[in-house]
């Protein structure tokens, strides 16, 4: 242990203070070991807060024919079938549980005149199965939790950054990386990880991701050695805004088209219609999403480049009761009052279903010791997420996840040595942006990267782009390694830029290579080159790992689905 | 397209003072949208904390024009072109520019008895809309801290030692009148919670962007609570003879 | 400017002295025309009884002005207001005078010490005030009848619409609506809860515009008393309405 960094030890290091990683802190804490728990930003502001519609979880409190299995068939469907279906059936099974616990702890949901907790529709959902608190859902599932976190004993670590895991041998012994408050360095031995880091949405420009969104943890696997998966899914949300250009990607929840929300082309057709003239602007995110793309390209966009979304039928007071915060947002930031008038929406990034592997069950990755849990797993969601489904992903594989890294702590011998070497090793890297040499704008590098994104690794993605976008990637890399920081070590957003682009770059090249190999078009992934569904692409997912001379690219097996389980897929096909 | 003239704090623990910096203003554009600006093409070391930038996260608070208010949500337009001048929350330590420790209001939720149901009260539970209606406004806080910078009792009452602050009356609040609740905070209120120290005038209302009725509906049905524990010889009158009729705890 | 953990303020270009001037100003003229009010020792003429003066008291022989024994009750009941304690602690004390606005006074136990710790004692001037109130609407109804027979003056409104402002005020009293319902945790499982749900809900509106009401039930108490004095003085007459 060196003196030119502050040391930390835990049993269990969970990184990431959203709805996962305050679940798996917890989880780990009840169990009784020693618990860290490290976040970018202050307690409670993690991207979670942002989750408006709802909880997805089969109580069948409101369609009494609602359980676990039509759950497990409209989640399998929604993926496209290249989900782990271990996964989603743990799923399925677990989520009321975790709803009903959440509500335990303190947390309150809407309810029905019979005081059970309210649900309602969403999409691709059979059944009204959202449990949700008017439209700040996630910040309740938030606030639960971290006032949960913090009366069990788990020890916070605010505004800290890691940028590297550590190992000993082959397995984790620790996390390195600094306080943003002031650039200390900071050492934390740990047993076991929890990756709990979320997405990394801040790849493209138009998400509705906030700036913590930059993968931290996918990368940070990824230079550990262990498997990434599905990273070539990413979804598009149909509807964020697009003017003016400050809000731009900042979400349109689906609840307004659930109340009865109409997209319009410039010509005022109802282009859905069109599309999908069954479930119309219900229609999956991924269709719905194409479909406002090709009106678009077909030059029938809206003047700032998106749809018309008009609710107003509805009357003001309706929709002042039922959507008060887009009535909100769309009044106080873009001056358009959404009961008089339609809104402009188009396509924003909204989420990664791809991620670390993990073993079903446990959120073990390939790495011993390294655990992952919520959007940074892979596996559960497949090629497309269903609306809801991502918070009880968080509070079932959260606490799954903290209960066996804490089983696999207790099991460790002794506390793994921390190599100061690695440690030293990431300080130069981290530094590097104050040598002499170092020119070039983190800012513009984070720019470029997200054009490249945008405009190769879009809603319409073509083998031909697919390259140009990753030479696009492999050149920034190149340029990013004489990235430049002015000033000084405290608080310093540019320097803090420079550590993110170097792991967004790392996840730009993992979306880019496992999208050209994906020969197909499936759930999120649209090749206008292959535009159909290939059976032998269904039976695979793609594997992105580390090499000794770069990036590799494999596929596994997706875990066939046994017969008992298929038969539910069948029945309520 | 025209400039917007902001004069920003910049500074640390030794000192600091106002710097002016000129930003062409798109249309829309609020107070964080100028400040980016700023650190992606003027200074990439001018620190501020921000997260959704949908006032959904209560993370880019400052005071704008001698207001605290969140800068995602600040119009720049609505100041019709004068300058607009943005400062740190003046209640809290200055780390640098506009961030500041805020540190203190996560260890005063620490001392706040969380949530407590009774031991056998496992649920799924039964709870009416008009048992829980009224806390949905108190679960609304992001915590921004605006209320907390804007009191008077913190702000120049050196109150920090002295009173929990509007937030964490707020979250008393939701935790004191939930139905399945057996803890009771009167006591924390009275004594380390320092909810004397509030003279209810409203300021932390006034800039609450959640709009919560801070006053009326959270700390003053509190001050009734505390003064049917401590201030009420009648009811204190009523519990000696009949006893405590509810399960309380500390 | 350097100094960023002093208390620093700001001087913003609206007029933020107005309020607290205008707050002081009438406060203090209610308070000295009450006390003037109070030295006349007479505010009565048929059928109108100056709510100064109601409900009238004689406590023995002591040879003071009825209005002594009564007036101590609406304005104890004022004093400890929630919303009146805003604006005095706000416009008489500077506590703050403004938001934002720094202070003068380092000083400060808010309602932790004497004196201020006694507004904890509201409730109790609230059971008198509602004393108090009945008899007003016995005077009220009494404005009405005129020589034992029902009629309509301009007298008998203004003492209406005073006695309706004044419910007003009391009704969205916080004590008031702590009291109704305000205290219970669990509407669904106490005795009579859903009653007392309803009951709170229906204060609601009142309290949250309890400021307005204090105003307009202030002016409308000076203006009853005016009018009776008017009418006392032969300045003017009580036209009859209907």
């Amino acid at each position: 242990m060196a003196d030119w960094y502050e040391a930390r030890r835990y049993d269990v290091l969970v990184i990431g203070a959203g709805g996962a990683g305050l679940r798996a802190a917890i989880a780990a804490a009840e169990a009784g070991v020693k618990v860290g728990l490290v976040c970018k930003s202050l307690l409670g502001k993690a991207h979670t807060v942002m989750a408006e519609g709802g909880i997805a979880a089969a109580l069948g409190n409101l369609d009494p024919n609602d359980n676990w299995e039509v759950h497990f068939a409209d989640t399998m469907r929604g993926g496209q079938r290249i989900n782990d279906y271990r996964m989603v059936e743990i799923f399925a099974k677990e989520a009321p549980e975790r709803v009903y616990e959440l509500e335990r702890w303190g947390g309150l949901f809407d309810r029905t005149p019979e005081g059970k907790i309210l649900q309602r529709p969403f999409g691709a959902h059979t059944y009204r199965r959202l449990c949700h608190v008017g439209d700040r859902t996630g910040l309740e599932l938030i606030r639960t939790l971290q006032d949960r976190a913090v009366h069990s004993g788990v020890e916070v670590l605010m505004e800290v950054t890691l940028s590297r895991l550590l190992k000993d041998g082959d397995r984790i012994a620790g996390a390195f990386g600094y306080r943003r408050e002031d650039g200390r360095f900071i050492a934390i031995g740990a047993k076991a990880v929890i990756l709990a880091t979320g997405g990394w949405g801040k790849v493209y420009k138009v998400t509705s991701n906030s700036w913590e969104c930059t993968g931290d943890g996918c990368a940070m696997a990824y230079e550990a050695g262990a498997e990434l998966m599905d990273m070539e899914m990413v979804q598009f949300h149909p509807t964020g805004m697009v003017w003016p250009p400050g809000v731009r990607g900042i979400l349109v929840t689906e609840a307004v088209r659930g109340e009865g929300g109409i997209l319009r082309n410039a010509k005022g057709e109802r282009f859905m219609q069109t599309y999908d003239p069954k479930k119309l602007e219900l229609s999956s995110r991924d269709v719905v999403s194409r479909s406002i793309y090709k009106e678009v390209e077909a030059g029938r966009g809206s003047p700032h480049g998106g749809a018309f979304l008009d609710v107003s039928h509805r009357g003001a007071e309706y929709i002042k009761k039922k959507l008060p915060s887009m009535y909100e947002q769309f009044l106080k930031l873009a001056d358009v009052d959404i009961t008089k008038g339609p809104m402009e929406v188009a396509p924003t990034i909204h989420y990664v279903m791809g991620g670390v592997r993990v073993a079903p069950g446990e959120g073990a990755s390939t790495v011993p010791g390294l655990f992952a849990a919520g959007e940074v797993a892979a596996g559960l969601h497949g090629a497309n997420r269903l609306g809801g489904n991502s918070l009880s992903d968080l509070v079932v594989f959260g606490k799954r996840a903290g209960e066996h890294a804490a089983r696999y702590a207790k099991g460790v011998d002794g506390d793994p040595r921390i190599d100061d070497g690695q440690a030293d090793e990431e300080r130069r890297l981290l530094l590097r942006p104050f040598d002499s040499g170092s020119t070039e704008n983190p800012y513009e590098l984070h720019a470029e990267l997200q054009e490249a994104m945008g405009t190769h690794a879009g809603i319409a993605r073509t083998g031909e782009g697919l390259r140009a976008g990753l030479d696009k990637i492999l050149s920034l890399q190149e340029r990013a390694e004489r990235m430049r920081a002015a000033g000084s070590l405290l608080y310093n957003p540019g320097w803090h830029a420079c550590r993110d682009v170097r792991f967004m770059l790392i996840l730009c090249e993992a979306i880019f290579r496992a999208a050209i190999e994906r020969t197909e078009s499936r759930g999120a992934h649209w090749r206008l080159d292959f535009p159909d569904q290939d059976a032998g692409w269904g039976r695979k997912n793609l594997v992105v790992q580390r090499g000794d001379r770069g990036m590799t690219v494999s596929t596994r097996s997706v875990p066939e689905v046994p017969p008992q389980l298929a038969r539910l897929l069948e029945a309520t096909a | 397209m025209t400039d917007a003239t902001l004069h920003v704090f910049r500074g640390d623990k030794t000192g600091g003072d106002l710097r002016t910096y000129q930003v062409p203003v798109t249309e829309g554009m609020v107070v964080l949208d100028a400040i980016h600006y700023i650190q992606q093409h003027e200074d990439s070391t001018l620190a501020c904390r921000w997260n959704c930038k949908a006032a959904k996260c209560g993370s880019c608070s400052a005071e704008v024009n001698g207001k605290p208010r969140l800068m995602c949500k600040t119009r720049l337009d609505q100041f019709m072109g004068s300058p607009v001048t943005v400062r740190p929350l003046a209640a809290f330590p200055l780390i640098k520019d506009l961030v500041t420790d805020v540190s203190w209001n996560y260890r005063v939720n620490q001392e706040i008895p969380p949530f407590t149901p009774a031991r056998d009260d496992t649920g799924p539970w039964r709870m009416y809309p008009e048992d829980v209606d009224r806390m949905f406004e108190f679960r609304r806080c992001i915590e921004c801290f605006l209320c907390q910078d804007v009191c008077h009792v913190l702000r120049e009452h050196d109150g920090t030692s002295r009173y929990y602050g509007p937030r964490f009356m707020v979250r008393i609040a939701g935790l004191e009148m939930h139905p399945k609740d057996t803890v009771s905070r009167a006591h924390l209120l009275r004594g380390r919670g320092g909810i004397g120290f509030c003279n209810i005038t409203k300021c932390c209302e006034e800039v609450c962007p959640e709009e919560i009725h801070i006053t009326d509906n959270a700390i003053i049905p509190l001050k009734e609570r505390v003064a049917d524990e401590y201030f009420d010889p009648w009811r204190a009158l009523l519990r000696a003879f009949r006893g405590r009729r509810e399960p309380r705890g500390t | 400017m350097a100094d960023q953990t002093a208390s620093h303020s700001y001087a913003p270009e609206y007029p933020w002295w107005l309020q607290p001037i205008a707050t002081v100003v009438i406060l203090s003229a209610f308070a000295l025309y009450s006390i003037w009010v109070a030295f006349q020792a007479r505010g009565y003429v048929a059928p109108y009884l100056s709510p100064f003066y109601s409900p009238p008291v004689r406590v023995g022989a002591i040879p003071i002005s009825p209005a002594w024994w009564v007036v101590w009750v609406p304005a104890g009941f004022r004093a400890t207001c929630y919303y009146y304690r805003k604006a005095y602690y706000r416009s008489f004390f500077r506590d703050p005078v403004s938001c934002m606005i720094g202070e003068s006074r380092r000083r400060y136990a808010g309602e932790t010490a004497f004196p201020f710790i006694l507004n904890n004692l509201h409730r109790f001037l609230l059971y008198l005030a509602i004393i108090v109130l009945a008899f007003l609407w016995r005077d009220t109804v009494a404005a009405f009848f005129f020589d034992g027979r029902f009629g309509v003056h301009l007298g008998s409104l203004v003492f209406l619409v005073n006695v309706v402002l004044l419910s007003g005020y009391t009704v969205g009293c916080h004590a008031f609506r702590h009291m109704v319902g305000g205290n219970l945790d669990c509407y669904s499982c106490a005795r009579g809860g859903r009653v007392r749900y309803r009951l709170w809900q229906w204060v609601n509106p009142f309290n949250h515009q309890h400021a307005p009401w204090a105003w307009a039930s202030l002016f409308s108490v000076a203006a009853a008393d005016v009018y009776v004095r008017l009418l006392m003085a032969g300045v003017i007459s009580d036209p009859k309405l209907f």
